[in-house]
């Protein structure tokens, strides 16, 4: 899901369509036969539904007079609604918390496999990237079991410690519990994407800056944190969103710990729950694009920090 | 930005020479190595795989034996075999079905968005045609919308479509891979060079002949990255399918499985935490597979896309 927003993300630094080296004169149309077939499915799978969202959102259905227009009113609703801003602030303290620790490790162990001290760096680099093939769900699976009080890990853990132990699965818990298993699913991801920046930076530069005197933490520093700063930003605004719609994890974990994850957990769940338990379309089409417009925002200023940091 | 290597260049020199590749150019100022970043890194590792150690571990117990024994090591009767094949069989052996479903999902869906993307981004990156900036600015305004905003118009659409509860339902978006359309935009604007394709104009060869002819052996290793990509998106959905499909002859793996773990859960269901377990093995395994035998060409792929500044 979060893969969607790489392109966002890394665009104002990527390529830009005025900048092309021309080709031939011949075939102006030429190029719409290679971009033509990508942009009708595309317009089928994400244009019409998007344009589609907004006109539901504007809709009401009611009981006498079937669907009647509604102008903002869906809006106003999904601004005052309380149980909808809760599972905006749970997954805003989610990211605040969640984001960091996972990039930090990320970063951590991106420098460690680049640094050549690392004895049997592929294998840590495989390992540690493999959770990434595992599906939510499978994932949610384990790490629920583990969580559980009734078998698996922390079960044993707490009649060692007498009770003690606390129960991930408890509401003091259970949003440090998700985060582990989204942290874990995409710690090794993000430590890619690090690791293939820093693979990116000359060789002589550390060589030269060593010749120079530098230690490792200057090299790290002064050569290799800039070197990351599109990387970090691309990491930090995939992060951001896919906190922002959280949705597999704790929606499969609700069948696990049913009392602490209730349906309008996150907004996501929400807004899922409006149209598939209450048929409530037209006002879960409006928490969408309410949620979309601030992940947009929160992510736009993800970037601008981003860049206005290089400046 | 500072870095002066092309992508190409990082992904040529990744693919050619592996991982190693920094302590064999280093040669002889090579490095001592670091105990304690090695320790440090074990740590991390360990967590990686301990979950899956205890999928591994407990995917050998029978149903009592999940709640009786300690769950990090094997206990009980060694149930592994006997769990598969009551996976195999329960309720008719749907499962078998599940996994033929995520299979044509995986198929047509990542294999249809790699070609259109492989297509797209090429085309953006060696065309000039008119509309080129608009394709530009809709492709990145729509992704910047959250995928699951749009996913409850999109089932209402499909629905309309009579679209939904048929595999089109989610093959045709998982068709759509914006960040393959920009990786092969990126690796296409290096990997293959305009004189090329000048040359073949001249020699009379028409624009897709030299697509197929010359620039998609060029754009290969792209390719298998935005594939594999698309891969494990496809085969790990589970919102799109879930909201889609209403049979359960229609499910793929990660929707069914969770549908064997709710049955825990709903008045007059029977346990069968030991399908769901041995289940979520089964659907790991060639994900796995598949992922460690082709993650090389993906690393070298994502740094063509990361370096690009």
């Amino acid at each position: 899901m979060s893969a969607n927003s790489l392109g966002a993300a890394v665009s104002p630094v990527g390529p830009r369509p005025g900048r092309q080296r021309r080709p031939a004169k011949r075939g102006r149309w030429a190029g719409w036969g290679f971009v033509g077939p990508f942009m009708v499915v595309f317009a089928f799978a994400l244009i019409v539904p998007i344009g589609y969202a907004i006109y539901l959102s504007l809709f009401r259905q009611q009981l006498i007079g079937g669907n009647a227009f509604v102008g903002l009113s869906n809006y106003k609703t999904a601004l005052n609604d309380p149980q909808f801003w809760a599972a905006v602030r749970r997954m805003l303290l989610f990211l605040v918390v969640q984001v960091p620790v996972m990039i930090v490790l990320a970063l951590l162990a991106a420098l460690a496999l680049d640094s050549a001290r690392l004895r049997w760096a592929p294998l840590y680099r495989l390992s540690i990237f493999l959770p990434y093939a595992v599906p939510a769900v499978v994932a949610s699976f384990m790490w629920g079991f583990i969580y559980g009080t009734q078998f698996g890990l922390v079960a044993r853990l707490r009649t060692f410690f007498g009770g003690h132990f606390p129960d991930p699965l408890s509401s003091n818990w259970v949003l440090a519990s998700i985060g582990n298993v989204v942290t874990w699913e995409y710690a090794g991801y993000n430590m890619l994407i690090l690791y293939s920046a820093l693979q990116a930076v000359p060789r002589d530069l550390y060589e030269a800056a060593e010749i120079d005197g530098a230690g490792q933490f200057s090299i790290i520093r002064w050569i290799k944190l800039p070197a990351l700063r599109v990387a970090l930003v691309v990491s930090l605004i995939f992060s951001v969103i896919g906190s922002l719609q959280l949705f597999n994890e704790p929606a499969i974990l609700h069948y696990i710990a049913p009392d602490t994850i209730p349906m309008n957990f996150t907004p996501n769940m929400y807004a899922y729950n409006l149209s598939f338990a209450g048929q409530e379309y037209n006002y879960s089409a409006a928490i969408a694009i309410v949620m979309g417009i601030l992940t947009m925002i929160i992510a736009a200023a993800v970037q601008w920090y981003g860049r206005r940091r290089a400046a | 930005m500072s870095v002066t290597q092309t992508p190409v260049d990082a992904a040529v020199t990744d693919a050619g020479r592996g991982p190693d590749r920094l302590t064999r150019r280093r040669g002889s100022t090579r490095k001592r190595h670091s105990v304690i970043l090695n320790v440090l890194m074990t740590a991390m590792l360990v967590y990686a795989l301990l979950p899956l150690f205890w999928l591994v571990v407990n995917s050998t117990k029978t149903e009592g034996a999940l709640f009786s024994t300690f769950g990090l090591w094997f206990g009980g009767k060694f149930a592994l075999f006997s769990n598969i094949h009551q996976v195999f069989t329960y309720d008719n052996g749907i499962f078998a079905r599940w996994l033929g479903n995520t299979l044509l999902y995986v198929v047509a869906g990542a294999g249809g968005a790699t070609v259109l993307a492989t297509l797209a981004g090429y085309g953006m990156a060696k065309y000039d045609f008119p509309g080129k900036r608009a394709v530009f600015a809709i492709v990145l305004g729509a992704v910047a919308v959250p995928g699951t905003a749009i996913a409850v118009p999109t089932f209402l659409l499909f629905s309309d479509l009579h679209l939904t509860n048929t595999p089109w339902a989610v093959i045709l978006p998982s068709m759509v891979s914006p960040l393959g359309f920009y990786l092969i935009w990126v690796y296409a604007s290096e990997a293959v060079p305009t004189e090329i394709l000048e040359a073949a104009r001249i020699d009379g060869a028409g624009e897709f002949r030299t697509f197929f002819v010359i620039s998609s052996r060029l754009l290969a290793p792209g390719m298998v990255t935005v594939l594999l990509f698309t891969v494990v998106a496809t085969w790990n959905n589970y919102f799109l399918p879930l909201i889609m499909l209403s049979t359960p002859n229609w499910y793929p793996l990660t929707v069914g499985l969770n549908d064997w773990n709710m049955q825990a859960t709903t008045a007059g269901g029977q346990a069968v935490y030991n399908l769901v377990i041995t289940g979520s093995l089964l659907t790991v395994i060639p994900i796995m597979a598949a992922f460690l035998y082709l993650q090389r060409y993906w690393r070298s792929g994502l740094a063509a896309g990361s370096v690009k500044a």
